[in-house]
């Protein structure tokens, strides 16, 4: 059991939250063309180590944030407000 | 060596001496045809259609860890093609109908057995849902029939079948031809029978990088060293992305732990195959015994093959509000395998992008029935260059197109 540590509430089960997948994804201009548009919609580099990703406290406060977490040791190695950029530096997992 | 009931009686006698080793052992080239990724069950599959139906047997199948060890290990074994869309059905059923003559095609036990799969419904909308699926499957030439909760209760009586059951079972539909395989078995047939037609298998083998020239696929850097083919096909399931990225390239796919689990063996209580679209849970027993069962994913990406506890826990809920007697059994085992989920729950078969190498991969939860046909086909593009009329609607290139084929209904579990 993974402890999720909510930006609002602290850390909480992970059975309370929702994973929304990869975060800072940039939408493309409306004009794109299908290969970006495609790119956009369902390429992920769906990294093995440390990964972006939007969480949701679903069962708790309904906040969205964004973790850094392992998806080898599901380690979180940081969290951050869904605005923010991404820490430039994390600890390794 | 033909295994057979004469070479069985020939070992009674001289002590079973003669047993040799199921592949060979080999010494690795620096050069073949064509090189596999992947010693799962559809590497090997395609390493012995390659060489049984194109000819082409200078191939290696290369195997991070043991053969079978990942995901082909890992699953249920349940086979079936109760899927919704023409495409789907026919690629699935081609399958089913190959493990229909596997055992005698590999000279391998695989232990098929076709004992009926019931989809269960537990609600009025469950019953329309599941007269739409069987109605599907026999538009697609596919034998379904709708069955009432009385014949649901004969197939499966372990069943809560009361009015008053957390899921009642009001009926659902069966698909006869479906069942179970020895997971290992297949692996192991096809390995056994790649071999012997000269196929390199090379286990402890971790592929690193591919060597690109002029921008095509020349071979690929190994823990072992490198290794030259113009020719390479990846079928790693769940590192299908890891692979990609060391070619170059992404692919449409999330990695995510499914988690099954065994009880202790105990005496024949369920002679079918159970599945509830409402939970996700899937139950069957194994012929030592064991029950064996499954709902869900870990819906969150991880390369850990474990799962996570409050998974488990839903998945047992859901198993035990099925079958409440089962709640006296022991756990003996848990695991999971990484799947390589894409968003319509439908393969990826074909081409990259880059000029050589080949991809079987997005099979994600439902891989093990479809070993035989992506083999198969995946064979077929490594030694033509032409993707097999069956395959052909599975390309990446439909994540442009916009020609998704979604078989997220028919997958079985919520992705």
């Amino acid at each position: 059991m993974m402890r999720i540590p909510c930006i609002c509430c602290g850390p909480r089960d992970e059975n309370e939250f929702v994973c929304g997948g990869t975060t800072h994804i940039q939408r493309p201009a409306l004009d794109a063309s299908d290969a970006t548009w495609g790119r956009y919609l369902f390429f992920r580099d769906n990294p093995k180590g440390v990964h972006l990703e939007r969480w949701r406290h679903a069962q708790g406060c309904g906040r969205w944030f964004n973790l850094a977490r392992s998806t080898v040791t599901h380690e979180v190695l940081a969290v951050y407000a869904m605005t923010e950029r991404p820490p430039t530096e994390l600890p390794s997992p | 060596m033909r295994y057979s009931a004469w070479s069985l009686l020939r070992g009674a006698l001289s002590g079973h001496r003669h047993w040799e080793p199921a592949w060979a052992d080999v010494t690795r080239r620096s050069n073949y045809d064509v090189i596999i990724v992947g010693g799962g069950g559809h590497g090997l599959a395609a390493a012995y259609y390659l060489a049984k139906n194109h000819g082409v047997a200078n191939v290696a199948v290369l195997e991070r860890g043991w053969i079978g060890g990942g995901n082909t290990g890992r699953n249920t074994t349940i086979v079936r093609s109760n899927y919704l869309f023409p495409e789907s059905a026919r690629l699935y059923d081609f399958s089913l109908k190959l493990y229909e003559s596997l055992s005698q095609e590999l000279n391998f036990n695989i232990m098929l057995s076709q004992r009926a799969l019931v989809m269960l419904a537990h609600s009025r909308h469950d019953l329309d849902s599941m007269s739409r699926w069987a109605n599907a499957m026999r538009m697609n030439g596919i034998a379904a029939e709708l069955v009432t909760a009385a014949e649901v209760g004969a197939m499966a009586p372990a069943l809560d079948l009361s009015a008053n059951a957390r899921l009642p079972v009001l009926g659902g539909f069966v698909q006869r031809r479906a069942g179970t395989a020895r997971h290992d078995a297949v692996a192991w047939g096809y390995a056994r029978a790649a071999s012997a037609l000269g196929v390199h298998i090379i286990q402890n083998c971790e592929v690193r990088g591919f060597i690109l020239e002029s921008g095509k696929v020349a071979g690929v850097d190994t823990s072992q060293g490198p290794i030259r083919a113009d020719r390479v096909g990846i079928a790693a399931a769940g590192h299908s992305s890891v692979l990609a990225k060391l070619a170059g390239f992404r692919l449409p796919v999330t990695s995510y732990a499914l988690q099954a689990m065994v009880s202790e063996p105990i005496k024949p209580i369920l002679d079918t195959v159970v599945l509830s679209p409402g939970t996700g849970a899937y139950v069957s027993q194994s012929d030592k015994g064991e029950i064996v069962m499954g709902a869900m994913l870990d819906l969150f990406p991880s390369y850990a093959q474990r799962g996570s506890f409050a998974v488990k826990q839903a998945i047992i809920a859901a198993v035990l509000a099925l079958f409440p007697s089962f709640s006296r059994l022991q756990l003996l085992r848990q695991w999971a395998g990484i799947v390589d989920v894409v968003h319509d729950s439908s393969p990826i078969i074909g081409p990259t992008p880059v000029p050589g190498l080949y991809i079987n991969c997005g099979w994600g939860t439902g891989g093990f029935k479809a070993i035989p046909a992506g083999g198969w086909t995946l064979a077929h593009v490594l030694a033509t260059g032409k993707s097999h009329a069956l395959a052909e609607p599975f390309q990446l290139q439909r994540f442009i197109d916009g020609r998704l084929i979604d078989e997220a209904a028919a997958s079985g579990i919520a992705h």
